[in-house]
């Protein structure tokens, strides 16, 4: 499988990288910034596309690909794939399902206690040696307190088992009730901001929900409620989460994703009521790997024309 | 009852003082550098000691020893190292804690303390704050979901930690005094077996005369290099300057500290550790639990000095 052509659009792996190079004729898309050129001379080669969550295969580049096969996503979301264009030019498209469950759902909740715990900013007091100076302060109990997930997917569901754990009753908003589902469902992503103490947002990024955390459902969380962001940017209004936290109409938020990621608004640093995380939520060593030999697998799969292992379109 | 002199030892919260001032005659040990004089002037009424954690905050041997009308010290802990508990047995006072009402946060911080430390939270928090994410990615960090955590002291918080480190599909095994019959973890008849078969060890357990450096070189050393402590139990469990150098030389994988030998002083060298996440023994001090405990360290007097049947006592 040598000769054929495979681009990789962002250096998300180096176990990654590695492996297509052993097995393929791997093109990095970051070393060359003369797109155009690039796209001119190698296109013919290319039947492959491994791409992620910071940059996909969109319209654009998939025109420039006319031997394009399949597109293999390192990730489980699927926002920054035209899946539309795929179907039509028959197009194969897979993504890392499953393998990110747990660490994405494990970060949630690691998001969560450092959040009302104020763990950071705990840590960054001892650090500081403000603690000879006198005690922390009081924070937020997490036990018991109402948990409300957009998206009862493997994620949302992993985040839901481990919330109860704590006690928490859960709520959730999708966009259909889940009949077999023992949580409570709310029919809008509102009532269930009312309810709840705690909103996470865990849905996948869609036209549909887009800016579903806005003005409106922040309100409805009110002072004292705490957004959970492990989704996408985009599913969050920024600007009105960023204003909502500054005027202390949130209680807190623990976010690790941002609309124009890598930059995060500044006036979130000031604050010490924020968690804010470079985009780490399938980050560990073990899922990478996994989510890695996933792609490969699929990959092999294909160009052996054997069943995709986890094939979206 | 405003008549009952009640010795606060330390200031460590503003609602309980509030409660005990309106109930009784309050005294605020912090407020006399002078303690000899004070002693001189009130002991004679006070007949209860509210005390806490902190270094010199305690019922010792001389505090109990310096009030003759003490009857009862009621503990805003759970954890009774801070009181000579025998002393208070052959002189009559009782002594009340505060169990259960703080269990969830204690555990819910042990949590924490682990996410926060294998995934290295607040060090990507760190680095979003400074910038660096302008400039590449983060590392990548450990998983938590399945691995092996070993619990240091199945009482009511081990207990807790244990139901939530299920829900992240952790096998549990655990150490204590004794083997407990009804338990379906795994249990470890020695510390050091716990270490060497666990991926991430949870001190748990009271602090007595027997588990003093219970953490020591030799666990350390079992634990191993890609082994985790999380410490939430008091410092003098473990032989701090070995951890210190376990970490430094990297022979730890890494820590999660609520509790230190010498709080508030930390050692310096772990400042340095991107590894090590510390908090300032913070583990029962959300609002919520405050309160509650307060509320049960208020009611122990109350039922005391109305010869009612204590609430939580120890002794």
């Amino acid at each position: 499988m040598e000769a054929i052509g495979v681009l990789m659009t962002f250096p998300m792996s180096s176990y990654l990288e590695q492996e297509l190079d052993k097995r393929f004729n791997l093109f990095r898309m970051w070393n060359f910034p003369q797109k155009t050129d690039f796209l001119k001379e190698n296109s013919g080669s290319i039947r492959a596309v491994v791409g992620n969550a910071n940059v996909g295969a969109d319209c654009e580049l998939i025109d420039s690909l006319p031997h394009l096969e399949i597109v293999s996503s390192f990730s489980v979301g699927l926002d920054k794939v035209d899946l539309g264009r795929c179907k039509e030019k028959g197009i194969r498209v897979t993504n890392t399902p499953d393998v990110l469950t747990e660490d994405v759902a494990d970060l949630a909740i690691g998001l969560i206690l450092a959040t009302l715990r104020g763990i950071c900013e705990c840590d960054r007091y001892v650090r500081s040696g403000l603690w000879k100076k006198g005690d922390f302060k009081l924070t937020t109990k997490f036990s018991g307190k109402k948990v409300g997930i957009i998206g009862l997917g493997r994620i949302g569901t992993a985040i839901a088992k481990r919330a109860e754990a704590f006690n928490c009753p859960i709520s959730y908003y999708s966009r259909s009730e889940k009949p077999d589902s023992k949580y409570k469902y709310f029919p809008s992503v509102v009532e269930l901001a009312s309810d709840c103490d705690i909103l996470i947002v865990a849905c996948p990024l869609t036209e549909a929900t887009r800016h579903i955390i806005n003005r409106e459902v922040i309100n409805a969380l009110g002072p004292k409620g705490y957004l959970i962001n492990i989704g996408r940017g985009p599913h969050v209004d920024e600007p009105e989460l960023v204003s909502a936290l500054v005027e202390g109409r949130l209680a807190g938020a623990g976010l690790d994703v941002f609309e124009h990621e890598p930059h995060v608004p500044e006036e979130l640093f000031r604050l010490d009521n924020v968690v804010l995380l470079p985009h780490v939520g399938s980050g560990t060593v073990e899922t990478r790997n996994a989510m890695a030999d996933l792609v490969v697998g699929n990959l092999e799969a294909h160009f052996s024309k054997k069943p995709l292992l986890t094939p979206v379109v | 009852m405003e008549a009952i002199g009640v010795l606060m030892t330390y200031p460590m919260s503003s609602y309980l003082e509030h409660e005990l001032d309106r109930r009784f005659n309050l005294f605020r040990l912090w407020n006399f550098p002078h303690k000899t004089d004070f002693f001189n002037d009130h002991a004679a009424s006070i007949q209860a000691v509210v005390a806490s954690t902190q270094a010199g905050s305690g019922a010792d041997r001389e505090l109990i020893d310096s009030l003759p009308a003490l009857e009862i010290v009621t503990s805003f802990s759970v954890g009774l190292d801070n009181v000579d508990l025998a002393y208070c047995k052959e002189k009559g006072v009782r002594v009340t804690n505060t169990p259960d009402v703080l269990t969830d946060d204690v555990a819910d911080l042990a949590i924490g303390l682990i996410l926060a430390t294998l995934r290295r939270i607040c060090e990507s928090d760190r680095f979003v704050r400074s910038g660096f994410w302008k400039n590449g990615e983060f590392r990548l960090t450990t998983k938590l979901s399945g691995k092996k955590v070993g619990i240091l002291g199945l009482g009511r918080i081990g207990t807790a930690i244990a139901k939530r480190a299920e829900s992240f599909n952790c096998s549990i095994s655990y150490h204590s005094r004794s083997e407990k019959p009804d338990s379906k973890y795994k249990y470890f008849p020695t510390v050091i077996q716990l270490a060497s078969n666990c991926e991430i060890l949870v001190v748990a357990c009271a602090l007595t005369e027997a588990t003093r450096h219970i953490i020591n070189r030799e666990v350390i050393d079992a634990l191993g290099p890609k082994g985790f402590v999380v410490n939430i139990g008091r410092g003098a469990h473990i032989d701090e300057p070995e951890l210190v150098s376990a970490l430094v030389e990297g022979r730890l994988a890494g820590a999660g500290l609520d509790v230190f030998e010498g709080e508030p002083r930390v050692p310096e060298e772990l400042f340095g550790l991107d590894n090590v996440v510390m908090v300032p023994h913070v583990g029962s001090s959300t609002v919520e639990t405050e309160n509650a405990m307060a509320d049960l360290v208020v009611g122990n007097l109350e039922a005391h000095f109305l010869k009612k049947p204590l609430l939580t006592p120890v002794v």
